[in-house]
């Protein structure tokens, strides 16, 4: 059994020290979308996570079985089985965020979190370690959508998982929604700040000129 | 006639992969340092969405979709949950024999894509592009225009990135936001101006 010490640099290391989306690009691809509203976001990164746990877990209980030269395939074939578990849960149980996440609790399956975390650590880890690297690397992504996912429906409709907090002109309030912050291209202004303040506070990710 | 041409203008324009789905972010913003690169890129992805859209298109229809294997017999079998293991299993397969027949009859192109070719069946755009051609329900014909489409549009917009990063070369940008930091603030803004086109109506 491994140590406390790794268990614990192994489950929360990804989340700010080597977070998934700031530092490794990894997995921006099908998240931005789900972040206007924070049930969406959280159902996704739930979603995410556990894809994530799983592979990780699977992949590293047969890795020692698995011929390298069709690796790929075999991976593939464990995230999209996990995947379509995932997909149909979400269809019997919550079928209205599921119809709102449409395509992309699917593109699950093409996030590169998933597969590069299977490729680069549970290829060759033991299960346990990869299962809570799996986590780890789940709530790294999960931290970014949150925060993503809070300011854009804090701030661009007043209000949080649904409840209204802020109220809106329109209805008689105060509070002016930002419409910015509704509009799809505002998480890449979000997450590009993100990025900034992380990297203000942890110098040795700052990227060398070229 | 009309109607296949606003959906290859929407496709490529309003309902930008890129920029209104943030699909294929990762290629994205990890191969859009030069114009050259870009382009050979955005060039793959219109071949390979040309083809598995259309491709997983008849696949759905004729095996997966509910009661699509009537011709077999199974007029009651419903095999859609199969969904997405086919589709990346097709778009992966699909991939490979592009490779090897560019690989064996024109190895100039080949060469050109190189790299890029085995990076795009991870690519999400592709696998965004067939989930939205199912979900939407497009027959075969609207879906070879949805993949090309589509495909010109992603190619597009990593070419206008690629651009803007290379001028962006010469501009001091503030440490923590050197790199990633800005390129996403870019895309954002590259994104606004898309937005533009949402207004037009066909």
């Amino acid at each position: 059994m491994a140590s406390k010490k790794e268990i614990k640099e192994v489950l929360f290391g990804p989340i700010f020290a080597n977070n998934p989306i700031a530092l490794q690009i990894l997995g921006i691809c099908s998240a931005l979308a789900v972040t206007s509203k924070m049930e969406n976001t959280l159902v996704m990164c739930i979603a995410l996570t556990l894809v994530t746990a799983f592979s990780n877990l699977f992949i590293s209980l047969i890795r020692n079985h698995i011929p390298s030269s069709v690796r790929i395939i075999v991976q593939m074939t464990i995230i999209a089985s996990l995947v379509i578990v995932v997909d149909e849960i979400l269809r019997a149980y919550a079928y209205s965020i599921a119809k709102e996440l449409s395509v992309f609790v699917g593109l699950i399956i093409t996030n590169c979190i998933v597969m590069g975390r299977a490729e680069a650590y549970a290829m060759k880890s033991p299960p346990g370690l990869s299962f809570l690297d799996g986590i780890g690397n789940g709530l790294g992504y999960s931290v970014v959508l949150l925060t993503v996912g809070f300011i854009r429906e804090l701030f661009g409709s007043g209000s949080l998982f649904g409840y209204q907090i802020l109220s809106l002109v329109s209805e008689g309030g105060w509070y002016q929604p930002v419409g910015l912050l509704v509009l799809p291209p505002s998480a890449f202004f979000i997450i590009g700040g993100f990025i900034w303040v992380l990297r203000t506070f942890r110098k040795e990710q700052v990227e060398p000129k070229d | 006639m009309e109607a296949y041409i606003s959906l290859f203008i929407k496709a490529i324009f309003v309902e930008n992969l890129a920029l209104a789905f943030f699909l294929g972010m990762c290629t994205f913003l990890a191969v859009s340092k030069k114009v050259t690169t870009a382009f050979g890129l955005g060039v793959a992805v219109i071949v390979v969405l040309g083809i598995s859209v259309p491709v997983n298109n008849l696949v759905y229809h004729n095996i997966l979709a509910p009661g699509a294997l009537a011709w077999a017999g199974f007029a009651d079998a419903d095999l859609s949950f199969l969904r997405f293991l086919t589709f990346i299993g097709v778009i992966a397969a699909l991939v490979q024999i592009l490779e090897m027949t560019l690989d064996k009859f024109f190895p100039a192109l080949y060469n050109a894509l190189g790299i890029f070719l085995p990076l795009i069946t991870v690519n999400c755009a592709i696998f965004g592009g067939v989930a939205f051609m199912v979900e939407r329900d497009y027959s075969f014909s609207e879906s070879v225009v949805y993949g090309i489409g589509s495909g010109i549009g992603w190619a597009l917009a990593i070419v206008a990135l690629a651009a803007v990063r290379e001028k962006l070369k010469y501009a001091d940008v503030p440490d923590g936001l050197r790199g990633l930091g800005i390129t996403f603030i870019t895309v954002g803004l590259i994104g606004l101006g898309f937005m533009s086109f949402s207004g037009v109506s066909l």
